[in-house]
This record gives structure tokens, sequence and C-alpha cells, in this order.
């Protein structure tokens, strides 16, 4: 409750503040359009998983919200600004409040662990050496990682850990948003559910809200707070996970009572 | 009600009090911590202390982290602070905080001093000299078996690589080569003329370019060019692990990557380096006849004069080999690329390196060579 009474805040009927909001949005290449007039809404303090079929067009949603894709029409605003009317100074600000993990990770290869982290300490804020390591290794602590990672290079990192030194450096700056470019992908189903838990505790500790493209039926049944569905370009369907099992659309049906659903569910 | 401070310190009796206020977050980090050092050092008199964060109305790691550190460096002095007034939902992030930072940070990595690096160098040219070796010699084993079973001999892969590596470099190795044959000749008679001796120019470019500039300045073209390429090739081959799919289905990388390249490059240099040799000639005689008066006619009798087959054969008999010391090198350097982008990069400049410095010292050998069964 006090997280909402001391923002500015737009409110929608449901009451809760919008942090993301996607109207009309089209996203095509060529002749191909990807994306055809989608509206999506992102609340504060919620997980929202997003779903779709590969190549559906998951990452170019993300990807477009991030400002990596040029749009053909629609707007984006994030935290009640229209991303296409601000001045660069202002994005640069935004960009600090919101932290991505990519689904390879992204790390600098050229940098160890502790200076990804670094990174955006060093260009955005004026901190001494001492608080910036401090931090760095707070935030390595906080995804799960040892100290002594710290100085090692992401070549000689595995794979989960890597994931893991990536949302360290997505956390740097303690941002509002973090986006989740299929985290689990690539993890065994321990460490996919360990990553799981470690998300919800981080969005219970500092607040987070986020945005997490998934196809890992787990993580949709554990952590998200809600789902969205993307099909033909749209959002087919959204809501907390009964609404999708309940949902009679053909795809959805097909995605959430498969084989592969039906063996998550039995083991509830 | 605008706070004056981030934080103040009182002292009120034996109590110590700390007074947070304003946002704790990212954008004062810099500010608190300095506040936060000086404040860490006033425990010594006081019996007990007390931080009050009623008036924090925002705190993330960063304020989280620094409360923490006045927190352990008041309670290290002997005062154990009671925290009061912090807000419920920063609850959960501050005994998170409580909970880290005992481990000790792992030792920064030494950079390594300057002897050391000359050290490690000197070991590494005998590591490079020593896979290089090894390197050749699998090449051979596997050309040997390769004409063994020449239907295993990928023809299409090579023509696709004579193409590449050949013809699409005819034009920048024209160009180049005109150029370098026009400024020669330009020096030449420039320098010559002084003892009237203008015509000697002639001698100079067709000895200077058959014997030795037509085959070195292509080789260090087609280093740069397509050594590279081939090193960022396999290299981003073997990142991909490309390689080790193919060594996997039973093919022998060295076979199918490494051999079409190497002959490709074979063929190709010797035929550039005559194309090459031909236009820097043709430079060198319309800047004679342009710049120095020399015409045509009398710049060819003057040259069948001057040189002879040996010059042309020199130049030519260096360039097959020239082409195997860059292609050796850019695949050796591509299938030692690691996992890394920076891997890839530091290859790819050690190929092209190493390969104009092995062209030019070869060069040297053939010149004793030559020289001394007089050709």
């Amino acid at each position: 409750m006090e997280a909402v009474a001391e923002h500015e805040q737009i409110e929608t009927e449901s009451g809760r503040e919008v942090l993301i909001s996607v109207r009309d949005l089209v996203v095509g290449f060529g002749e191909r359009t990807i994306l055809d007039h989608l509206s999506l809404d992102i609340y504060r303090g919620e997980i929202l998983g997003f779903v779709g079929t590969s190549g559906g067009g998951k990452s170019v949603l993300t990807r477009t919200i991030l400002g990596l894709v040029p749009k053909r029409s629609g707007t984006v605003e994030v935290f009640g600004q229209d991303l296409d009317a601000l001045t660069p100074q202002q994005r640069s600000a935004i960009e600090q409040r919101w932290g991505v993990l990519f689904q390879q990770g992204a790390l600098f290869s050229s940098l160890t662990v502790k200076q990804n982290i670094q990174f955006p300490l060093r260009e955005h804020l004026n901190l001494s050496q001492s608080m910036m390591d401090d931090i760095a290794y707070a935030k390595i602590e906080m995804v799960g990682l040892k100290c002594d990672a710290g100085e090692k290079l992401p070549s000689e990192l595995s794979g989960g850990m890597i994931k893991r030194a990536a949302l360290a450096r997505a956390l740097a700056l303690d941002p509002e948003i973090l986006f989740l470019d299929e985290p689990t992908s690539g993890l065994d189903p321990i460490g996919a559910g360990d990553f799981d838990e470690l998300i919800r505790t981080l969005q219970q500790t500092l607040g987070l809200t986020v945005f997490m493209v998934t196809h890992d039926l787990d993580s949709l049944h554990t952590v998200c707070d809600r789902i969205a569905a993307l099909g033909e370009g749209k959002v087919i369907a959204q809501g907390p996970i009964e609404t999708m099992m309940e949902s009679q659309h053909p795809w959805l049906r097909a995605y959430f009572h498969g084989a592969r659903a039906r063996a998550v569910r039995s083991e509830r | 009600m605008a706070p004056a401070s981030l934080l103040d310190v009182r002292h009120d009796g034996t109590e110590l009090k700390a007074i947070g206020a304003g946002s704790w977050t990212a954008e004062n980090a810099d500010a608190l911590e300095k506040l936060v050092s000086d404040a860490a050092r006033e425990h010594a008199s006081a019996g007990h202390g007390q931080i009050d964060l009623s008036q924090v109305d925002r705190m993330d790691t960063f304020g989280a982290l620094l409360l923490e550190r006045l927190r352990r460096s008041w309670s290290d002095g002997g005062v154990e602070p009671r925290i009061v007034g912090l807000k419920r939902r920063y609850n959960v992030l501050i005994q998170e905080m409580s909970r880290m930072g005992h481990e000790p940070h792992p030792a920064v990595r030494r950079r390594e001093r300057l002897l050391e690096g000359v050290g490690h160098n000197v070991i590494d040219i005998g590591h490079d000299a020593k896979l290089l070796l090894n390197f050749v010699g699998a090449s051979m084993a596997a050309g040997l078996r390769m004409m063994m079973r020449p239907t295993t001999f990928r023809f299409t892969s090579m023509v696709n690589q004579i193409d590449r590596v050949g013809l699409r470099a005819v034009p920048i190795i024209i160009l180049i080569t005109f150029l370098i044959g026009c400024i020669l000749a330009q020096q030449g008679i420039f320098h010559f003329r002084r003892f009237g001796a203008d015509i000697y120019v002639v001698d100079m470019v067709g000895v200077l370019v058959l014997r030795e500039l037509g085959v070195l300045i292509v080789s260090i073209m087609i280093a740069g060019r397509s050594g590279s390429a081939y090193t960022a090739e396999l290299g981003s081959m073997r990142m991909r692990e490309e390689v080790d799919a193919l060594r996997v289905m039973g093919v022998d990388p060295i076979e199918i990557l490494v051999i079409p390249r190497l002959l490709a490059l074979v063929i190709a240099l010797p035929l550039l380096t005559f194309i090459g040799s031909m236009s820097a000639l043709f430079g060198g005689g319309l800047v004679s006849w342009l710049y120095g008066d020399i015409q045509p006619g009398v710049f060819l009798d003057r040259l069948k004069d001057a040189i002879d087959i040996d010059h042309f054969l020199v130049g030519m008999i260096k360039a097959p080999f020239m082409a195997c010391v860059i292609g050796i090198v850019a695949c050796m350097e591509g299938l030692r690329v690691g996992g890394s982008a920076e891997s890839l990069g530091a290859h790819t400049t050690a190929s092209v390196v190493k390969a104009i410095f092995l062209v030019i010292v070869m060069d040297g050998l053939f010149a004793m060579f030559f020289a001394s069964i007089n050709m």
C-alpha cells in the first residue's frame, strides 16, 4: 500500500498502478507483420509471464519496449511517459530504472563479473571504489553466487552462473522493472526451479516488477502472478494461471493441457 | 518538509543518535556514503546508539548497504544501535543485507609486471613455434591422407575459396601494386636524373618488382585480407562448437576446413603475384613515360635487356611458399580461438601479425638462398 502512496500513479479500473502500457503496437519486418495492434499493461509489483509460439514475436515485443526494434505505429508508455516523446536525457533516466536479463546473458566477455556489475554504476553514478565493490558483492550474493565468482571472467562460468551473474548486472542500479528473456532456458529443472525461487525472492525483497518471457510451464505455475499469451500478433488471453487453464483458445488448450503440461500438474 | 540532510548525527546524553531522512537510493548514494563514513567515526564516546529512519521514505540496496555499514562500524566500536522507524516493506531488504558481506572479497586479479610479462612472452613464443610445427605436421598428414583417397577432397569448397581469396582480391591487388609501381618509378627517376641515369629506372623497377616487391606486397595484402578472414571464420566456427561437431561425426576438421583453404591460397597467390607484378610494371612504365619522358617502346626494350627469366622465376617460386605460411598461420590461429569474442579478436590480430612477420622472414631466407645459387 505504501508503495502506491509515494509515487505519481496512473489508476486503472482495477485500481493498480500501470508501469508499462503498450497500445496498438504494430511491428513488422519487410512484408511480414509480427505484432498487429497489440495492447498490454504491466502493473507495479507483479510478475507477468509472457508466452507464445516460438518465432511468434515474444522477444520482438520485449525488444520493442526496450527500444531495440523500431515500431511501425502504436505507443509504449513506461512510468506514464511516452517513450517516443522523450529527450535523450529523459530516456536515459528511464533506462536506469529498468534492468534486462538477455537470453544468453550478454555479459561483457572482456570484463570480470564484478566489473560487469560495476559497469552501469560507473556509467551512471559517482561512487567510491569501496562502495562499488560492496554493491557488486552484495548483488553477487543476492543472486546466489559465491563471492569468488566476482573475479571470474564470463568464459569461466557455467550456464547457470552466467544467468545469475547477468541477473546481478541487470539489478546493479536497483531497477524498478526487470525484463527477463527466457530466464530458465538452458538450465536443468533443479537449477530452473532455484532460479524461479530466486526471482520470487528478489521481487519481494526489492519490490520489483518483472516481465518474463518464458516457455517454462513450471515457472508459469510457480512464480507468475499473471500470464499473457501472444497469438497472431495480439494478446489472445491474459490473467492468472487458472484463467489460462480454462481458456477455450485451441493454442492455449494445447499449451496448457498438452502432455508436458499434464506432467507439471500431476506433480503438484 | 524538505529534509535538511540525509543523515544527521547527534549526541543525546550517553546516546548517539543518527537520524536519516529523504531517499536512501542510488541517486543519493554518493553523498550518503560520505555522511555514513563520518558518522561511523562517532561511536567512541557513546554508551548506546539509535538509528532513526522514520523520515527515510525510499530505500534501495544502496541505502540498505550503507545502513548496514553504519550499523556494523558502530557495533564494532561497542555501540549496538537500535534501528527504529524503518518502513515495514524494507525489513526484508535490511535482513538480506545484514546476512551478506561476511565473506571476504576475493583478491583482485593482479596485472602482470613487466619482467613477468617478458617471461610469459618468451614462453609463449616457444609454445607458438611448437604449435606451428605441430600444425604443419597435421596439415601434411591430412594432405597425404587425401592423396590416398582423392575422392574425399572438397573440390567445390576449394573453388569457392579460390573465388574468395583470388578472384575477388584482383581489383585491390591491381590498384595497390599499380600505385607501388608508380611511386617506385617516380622516386627512381627523381634521384637518377641527377646523374643523367634516368634510363636505369627501368632496371630498378623491373628487378625490384619481379624479384621482391610483387610477391611481398601481394603476400602482405593477402595476409591482411584473406588470412584474417580465415582466422575469423574458423574462429567463429570454433566458438559455436561447429568444429567439435565435425570431429564427433568422424570428420577431420583439418581435412575439410584447412586443406581446401590452404590449396586455394597456394593456387591463388602465384596468380595474384603475376597480376600484381604486371600491374606494378605497368604503373612504372606509365610514370616513366609521363614523368620521365621515357617512351613506352624504349621502356620495353630496356626491360627486355635488364631482366631475364631468372628474375621472374625468383618471384614466382616464392609465391606458393608465402601462401603456405599465410594459410597455415591463419588456420592455426583460427582453430585456437577460445570461447569469447575477445579471444576471436586477439587471434585474428595475431594471425595477421604473425603471417606478415613470417612472410618477411621467409623472403629474407629466400634472398640468401637465391644469392648462393647465383639466381
